[in-house]
């Protein structure tokens, strides 16, 4: 029974997976690649940056890369809070 | 064994390479804007070095070369530096590349068109928040490496 019910499971999940491989687009070819072209014709006149990966971090999504700070300055915080040294008194 | 650290062969090549990990590190950083990479990955980079010589020597070898509470207020520092780089374009809009063509001294210069091996002194921001994220990155790991380090060999002792 339990077999049955992995396997019918297995055969679900694959068959979503192929439909979603036959439905792909070829590779290079996105539906939709309006905002894509802007950044490659645009980025070395507006920002400047031969780097169009590093202009889109920290200039047109510069609001994302804080919030990716922001995750590892608290990770950072949370790690030196649990192995922080207690003091005497607090033992 | 974490006091003690790994055998002669590796802390002998730990001595010979991580400052060469280190210089790449900050390479990656500088380059950012020019090169793939950025503040991010050199800073990963640096934490790196940094913890394979905890790895190689333990924790005896990093007494008196870098100090935990120097690492947390660097790694302030640069969170700041790069929120206040984001301020510097308020006027017109949060994270506003204000210096970006600017002409000025200060990563100011323009970039032609095209493919071309990039100008060094361009970008505007984006170079100096490289810097802030990369600092930031680096002497966050690290101070993750050394309290990690610090606090399982507190549990061995006891």
């Amino acid at each position: 029974m339990r077999k049955a019910i992995l396997f019918v499971t297995f055969l679900f999940v694959s068959a979503f997976l192929l439909l979603g491989v036959a439905e792909m687009r070829p590779f290079g070819q996105p539906a939709v690649a309006d905002m894509d072209d802007y950044f490659i014709t645009n980025a070395q006149g507006e920002v400047a940056v031969n780097n169009v990966v590093t202009a889109v971090v920290f200039d047109y999504r510069g609001f994302d890369t804080l919030g990716e700070a922001t995750v590892l300055f608290a990770a950072v915080v949370g790690i030196l809070a649990l192995f922080r040294k207690p003091k005497e008194d607090e033992r | 064994m974490s006091n003690h650290g790994m055998s002669v062969i590796v802390r002998t090549v730990t001595r010979f390479v991580y400052g060469l990990i280190i210089l790449f590190g900050f390479y990656v950083i500088m380059h950012g804007h020019l090169t793939p990479g950025g503040g991010f990955q050199g800073g990963a980079v640096v934490a790196s070095a940094f913890a394979l010589l905890l790895v190689a020597f333990g924790s005896a070898g990093l007494k008196g070369r870098l100090n935990l509470h120097w690492l947390q207020s660097i790694e302030e520092v640069g969170a700041l530096a790069f929120l206040a780089l984001a301020f510097l374009g308020i006027g017109t809009a949060f994270f506003y590349n204000l210096l970006a063509n600017s002409g000025g001294f200060l990563f100011g210069a323009s970039v032609p068109a095209g493919a071309n091996a990039g100008v060094l002194n361009a970008g505007g921001t984006v170079p100096l928040m490289n810097w802030a994220v990369g600092l930031k990155v680096m002497t966050g790991i690290a101070a993750v490496a050394i309290t990690m380090l610090i606090g399982s060999k507190k549990e061995e002792t006891e």
